[in-house]
């Protein structure tokens, strides 16, 4: 047979070839430092200087119950107030970032983020009718706007998937893309008539949407985590099969997978766990989208690394961009998709303009 | 004996248009099946209803006598490989990735390819004469090595049925036989029953143990190439004219007319 066993055509590794091998194997330890190094740098920088041992000495007393020697104050600031909001940025941008990769991969478009079928725009919606309705924004310990973004969110998407018709039994990625965004924009323009008709509430409406982390709670986070950790595992355990689904619906079929099946878990899972991101933070752009991108330029397409990597690094880049949106001005705070796009998108082109080949 | 494929009077339609109407067609292990007709005669269609990618009216499809429609998909792939016409390859994979793909079916969910997957996809890209691109970009290949390469990927499914939609579209003379050679060896000696839909008439006479003509959603004519490939049976498939000559090969060789114009 032709070509068989032709060990000459077997071409060298170039350069190139072994400094992204060598990276795909420092990924992951690379990847945990970096976000371990953005947890402490967040909690100990802010308008009262913590020294990083302090807070170490903190997170050691309250995580693991040693019993170390803590200033009382260092400690509110560290366990109340500081902690939270860094680990609430963390969660939040960990699972954009796998939630963004896992819809690139079910839609197979370059230009899917957690927000494509309406999450976001669903969430804005229901927190304007809050906000500019006669529902309290708080009911006891419970934020409505919280439960209000929550359903909103899952309800467009809901929407956007029910909506379309089935080919053959699947619906094709194409068509849920444009009906998510019919779903978007309708959502949108409704917010946008909300904010014009009641201009008293406004601006409060328009901080909600621009999201952020300066009231967050370890509420927050027990309310995010029981979604985005079986989120999390549901679709790392689907690393393999996305991987299949990036060749088109019929040779996937082929291959023996259920297409509309592992379709709807995918993007149930993606969805309820960025609805609940953005429930708690708001809408916060260009994580989801960016961050598996970088990682694709670093490590290739493969999902089962492209997944948790996405995570690690979303949830640091998040912390790291929360930092600068309550450092970098004083006083007061930048609105954090001010860093996310304002940082993200130049180093995004940066990383664009090195790359010499298709890589999506 | 039971076939290894059977086609029991399947009936296609898209809306209201009519593909397949009333199908019969049964493959035995170790034996290709060539099939071949105009275009738009429905082939696609065949190899994609076998497959329950495309849904059928009427009719049923039996894989070693087991009726596909109780399959589960991860069955159906353990049973059946296909080489798609068109086969869109995702950026970034290589080639060896794109053939472990092939061992899909054979993976529990949890499960990672193991050192043997790697083995049989390995195998199946020496087999498919695509062992130097092993470690190539699929989206970087020609688009006679990405059929090889997706071939190779049918090969590492391993399965008892094999369907081929045009194979050798994009492949030159010598990777044509290779492809043909490779085909009846997996027949011959592997016991794989081969279905392979062809459009060079003299390629599938000289590579198939028996031929279908298909036209006008049904078949016109099955047998040997000798029986199915006749003039008046290709003039009434085709609309055209041809020569055929027995002298010069083992099995008929179809030759146009010159400047492929209609009969004298
Ligand atoms: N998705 C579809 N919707 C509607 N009609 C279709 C669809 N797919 C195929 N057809 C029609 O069904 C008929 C059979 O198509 P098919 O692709 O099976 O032909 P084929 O024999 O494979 O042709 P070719 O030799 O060109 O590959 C054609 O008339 C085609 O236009
Ligand atoms: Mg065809």
């Amino acid at each position: 047979m032709t070509g068989a066993g032709n060990i000459e055509a077997w071409p060298q590794p170039t350069r190139a070839a072994m400094v992204r091998a060598s990276l795909r194997v420092a990924a992951y330890p690379l990847s945990f430092a970096i976000l371990f190094a953005a947890l402490l740098l967040g909690t100990a920088i802010g308008p009262a200087a913590i020294g990083p041992d302090e807070v170490v000495r903190v997170l050691l007393r309250h995580i693991l119950h040693i019993n170390v020697q803590t200033e009382a104050t260092a400690d509110t600031i560290v366990w109340q107030i500081r902690f939270p909001r860094v680990l609430l940025a963390g969660l939040v941008g960990g699972t954009l970032g796998y939630a963004g990769a896992a819809y690139q991969g079910v839609f197979r478009n370059p230009l899917a983020d957690p927000y494509l079928m309406g999450v976001a725009s669903g969430a804005g919606l229901a927190a304007a009718l809050v906000i500019v309705g006669p529902l309290p924004l708080m009911w006891g310990n419970i934020s409505i706007i919280t439960l209000a973004a929550f359903l909103g969110a899952v309800g467009a998407v809901a929407l956007s998937y029910t909506l379309v018709a089935r080919v053959g039994g699947v619906t094709p990625v194409s068509t849920l893309i444009l009906s998510g965004i019919a779903i978007s924009t309708l959502a949108v323009s409704a917010t946008s008539y909300l904010m014009l008709t009641n201009g008293e509430d406004a601006i409060a409406v328009l901080s909600w949407l621009m999201g952020g982390f300066n009231d967050s709670s370890w509420r927050k986070m027990w309310f995010i985590l029981p979604y985005t950790i079986p989120a999390a595992v549901v679709i790392y355990l689907h690393g393999r099969v996305l991987n299949v689904m990036q060749l088109d619906e019929q040779q996937a079929q082929q291959l023996g997978i259920d297409i509309s099946r592992t379709q709807v878990i995918l993007l149930v899972a993606a969805s309820l766990a960025s609805a609940a991101a953005v429930s708690v933070a708001g809408i916060i752009g260009f994580v989801g989208l960016v961050v598996p991108h970088a990682v694709r330029l670093v490590v290739g397409p493969d999902y089962r690394r492209l997944l948790p990597l996405s995570t690690v690094l979303g949830a640091a880049v998040l912390i790291l961009a929360d930092l600068g949106a309550r450092t970098l001005v004083n006083p007061g705070e930048l609105p954090i998709g001010v860093i996310t796009a304002g940082l993200g998108a130049p180093f995004f082109l940066f990383l664009l303009r090195r790359q010499k080949k298709a890589y999506l | 004996m039971t076939a290894a494929l059977e086609i029991r009077g399947l009936h296609v339609a898209y809306g209201a248009r009519t593909v397949l109407s009333g199908i019969h067609l049964a493959v035995q292990r170790g034996e290709v099946l060539g099939l071949v007709g105009p275009n738009g005669c429905g082939k696609t269609t065949l190899i994609r209803a076998i497959t329950r990618v495309t849904p059928w009216r009427s009719g049923e499809v039996l894989v070693g006598n087991v009726p596909v429609s109780g399959l589960s998909r991860r069955e159906l792939a353990q049973r059946i490989a296909v080489v798609p016409q068109m086969t869109p390859l995702p950026i970034g994979y290589s080639a060896l990735d794109v053939v472990l793909m092939g061992r899909t079916p054979h993976l529990g969910f949890l499960e990672h390819e193991g050192a043997d997957d790697y083995a049989i996809a390995r195998e199946a890209l020496a087999r498919a004469g695509a062992a130097a691109l092993a470690e190539r970009r699929v989206d970087e290949l020609s688009g006679g090595e990405q059929q090889n390469v997706v071939l190779a990927r049918a090969l590492a499914q391993r399965t008892p049925v094999l369907l081929l939609d045009e194979p050798t579209a994009h492949l030159d003379i010598g990777h044509q036989m290779a492809v043909a050679a490779l085909v009846r060896t997996l027949a011959h000696d592997h016991g794989v029953a081969v279905l392979a839909a062809i459009h060079d008439l003299t390629l599938a006479s000289l590579s198939c143990d028996r031929v279908a003509v298909m036209a006008g959603g049904g078949l016109l004519a099955e047998g040997t190439p000798e029986q199915a490939l006749t003039v008046e049976n290709i003039e009434r498939a085709y609309g055209v004219r041809v020569r055929v000559l027995h002298d010069a090969a083992p099995a008929p060789v179809i030759v146009p007319y010159s400047g492929g114009a209609i009969a004298p």
